[in-house]
């Protein structure tokens, strides 16, 4: 039992998709104007991630070893399409503020590597707890860097005011406002992890 | 011709794929440390960005719109991308030893790139014909390479400097990063024509 | 159970089928997802109509005209009620904002003036010109086009002082603003020529 919660842990905080490992930058940086935003391209991943983990998992044996990567890329593809169609069809608000990054959680680097680094090494149900707990980082990470932006840059936490939204940075809402928000951030996570 | 010239100079100043769109960010960061390298990464990116949009394009409109598959799009393309960078890698290394030496580690990584993808998907939202298409492809990869190449000099001046401890590396350079995008903030607004 | 060795027929298998798989499954979510995703766009754009026209009970979308206005494309979506025009919503847009295409869904009464409308897609910049859905229904000062008749009042930024602009536009968002503006006064050239060409009795009002 310790073990299980010690994989889900694992990729929570210790190794965090965005902050430690430095994986799924672009949608981090493109997503997050708002904590809502972060939140929600933050579930869209981290459900594919978890699909897509579980099915590599249960074919691994199946996939020869040569062509892996091409056989991980046609899963997560494939889950990605069916999400985006699912999105189109009854979240179509969400689609809106989205956008492209939606198809582009098939090149998101963290789930094609939890696919080739863990899914592709462990059983089923260990591969869905990994999926799990690197989806939840991800999401914190997302979350935690779009409620950043929206309170710097609006006065606004989840559309909520906190202060007037005429003393907000404007910046970062904007796009250089995301580099300099992720920086500061990593920058705190390594101060915290006393590392390097 | 007004076009062309407002694409190109849209996609490298005014949108530039990494400081306004955000694609492309992974080989940014990754590959931005010495000059020479963020050029070879550059090239090899427009080659495989060039392709991959003309191929996407012919796809997306004489197979997949056709055939009402238009919810195969990003599988189908995420192929294409996989198999167009395996077969250069093939062919380069074959045909050109010498390039395959200094480019080949950066092919690997294209795919994963999502400039690549992301380029290819957005010819088709912005409904370009073919032409465009392949203005506004190499128009990107010239930005991003641009983009790289600047921000590989700031590093190799940066990994001089002493920062604190938690700073070094990364956090310092998304910082610069962010002001580095917003120089090219300026550009934003620009019209032409 | 062994691992697969990677002799070629084994790859081929194996890729062949994966892909064949997930084509199926996509194929089968597609069929499920068609008729939501259609059926959403439609309510979509009935909505819009249904907020900014005034009231009808025909079926605007089966009775919509397009005019082309500027090179663009404008769809008027006539409200009757009981047989008679009450005005319309036009589908609008304008290729001038800060950052591409902004398009609007317009509403107007008989008589033209403006009655509603909302933004119903954009990409301007967040915080100045996306606030464009709220400001220009604000009562201060002079930012509201609410109720004004485009005929009357010229819908132009203030700093647009050779059309006498009338409308204060965003803060910091002038770009965006005339864009807006742009696109709601096609609008109402749109709204014109379909009114004139239905009911010449209109003349006189617009």
């Amino acid at each position: 039992m310790k073990k299980y919660w010690k994989i889900i842990y694992e990729g929570i905080l210790p190794s965090n998709p965005v902050f430690v490992l430095l994986l799924g930058m672009c949608a981090t940086l493109g997503t997050t104007s708002s904590a809502m935003n972060g939140l929600m391209m933050g579930i869209a991943t981290a459900a594919v991630l978890i699909c897509s983990n579980v099915v590599v998992s249960a074919v691994k044996n199946l996939v020869p070893d040569k062509v892996r990567i091409p056989a991980f890329i046609v899963i997560i593809a494939t889950f990605v399409s069916m999400l985006q169609l699912l999105i189109n069809a009854f979240m179509p608000a969400l689609n809106a503020s989205l956008g492209i990054f939606i198809p582009l959680i098939v090149v998101n680097c963290v789930i094609l590597g939890r696919a080739e680094a863990f899914a592709s090494r462990h059983s089923v149900f260990e591969s869905l707890l990994d999926g799990l707990g690197c989806g939840l980082g991800f999401t914190f990470a997302l979350t935690l860097l779009g409620a950043t932006r929206e309170i710097l840059g609006t006065g606004k936490l989840f559309g909520l005011t906190l202060f007037p939204e005429d003393y907000g940075m404007l910046l970062f809402v904007l796009a250089p406002g995301a580099f300099i928000a992720l920086g500061y951030l990593i920058a705190l996570v390594n101060r915290l992890r006393k590392v390097s | 011709m007004l076009t062309y010239i407002s694409i190109i100079i849209t996609a490298i100043f005014i949108n530039n794929i990494v400081f306004a769109q955000f694609l492309g960010i992974c080989p940014f960061l990754g590959v931005s440390k010495k000059i020479s390298s963020a050029l070879g990464m550059g090239a090899a990116v427009t080659f495989v960005i060039t392709l991959a949009t003309v191929v996407g394009w012919l796809l997306q409109y004489y197979v997949l719109d056709p055939l009402h598959l238009e919810f195969l799009q990003t599988i189908v393309f995420i192929l294409v991308i996989a198999f167009l960078v395996q077969m250069l890698e093939i062919i380069m290394k074959k045909i050109t030893p010498a390039l395959y030496q200094s480019l080949g580690v950066f092919l690997p990584l294209i795919t994963t790139n999502c400039a690549v993808l992301g380029v290819a998907i957005l010819v088709v939202q912005k409904g370009f014909n073919l032409m465009e298409s392949v203005t506004y492809g190499i128009a990107t990869s010239i930005g991003f390479t641009l983009a790289l190449w600047i921000f590989a000099g700031i590093r190799e001046q940066l990994s001089l400097s002493s920062a604190p401890k938690a700073m070094r590396g990364v956090p310092l350079a998304l910082i610069c990063a962010g002001i580095l995008a917003m120089a090219f903030m300026g550009f934003s607004g620009i019209k032409i024509g | 159970m062994k691992k697969l060795a990677s002799t070629f027929p084994n790859m081929v298998l194996s890729l062949g089928l994966i892909t064949a798989l997930a084509g199926a499954l996509l194929g089968v979510i597609y069929d499920i997802t068609k008729e939501p995703i259609e059926e959403q766009a439609r309510q979509a754009q009935i909505q819009a109509i249904r907020e900014v026209a005034p009231e009808f009970d025909n079926n605007p979308q089966e009775q919509a005209k397009t005019f082309t206005i500027d090179g663009n494309e404008f769809v008027v979506y006539p409200a009757y009620n009981k047989g008679k025009l009450e005005g319309a919503a036009v589908k609008g847009l304008s290729m001038n904002g800060f950052s591409g295409e902004i398009d609007v869904m317009a509403g107007f009464n008989l008589d033209g003036s403006i009655r509603d409308y909302r933004v119903l897609q954009q990409a301007e910049t967040p915080g100045l010109g996306s606030r464009m859905e709220m400001w220009f229904r604000d009562p201060a000062g002079a930012r509201s086009v609410i109720g004004k008749n485009p005929a009357e009042t010229p819908l132009y930024v203030v700093k647009d002082t050779e059309q006498h602009g009338a409308i204060d536009g965003i803060t910091a968002a002038t770009i965006s603003s005339r864009a807006f503006l742009e696109s709601l006064r096609s609008a109402y050239e749109a709204y014109r020529q379909y009114a004139l060409s239905e009911n010449n009795e209109l003349k006189e009002h617009l």
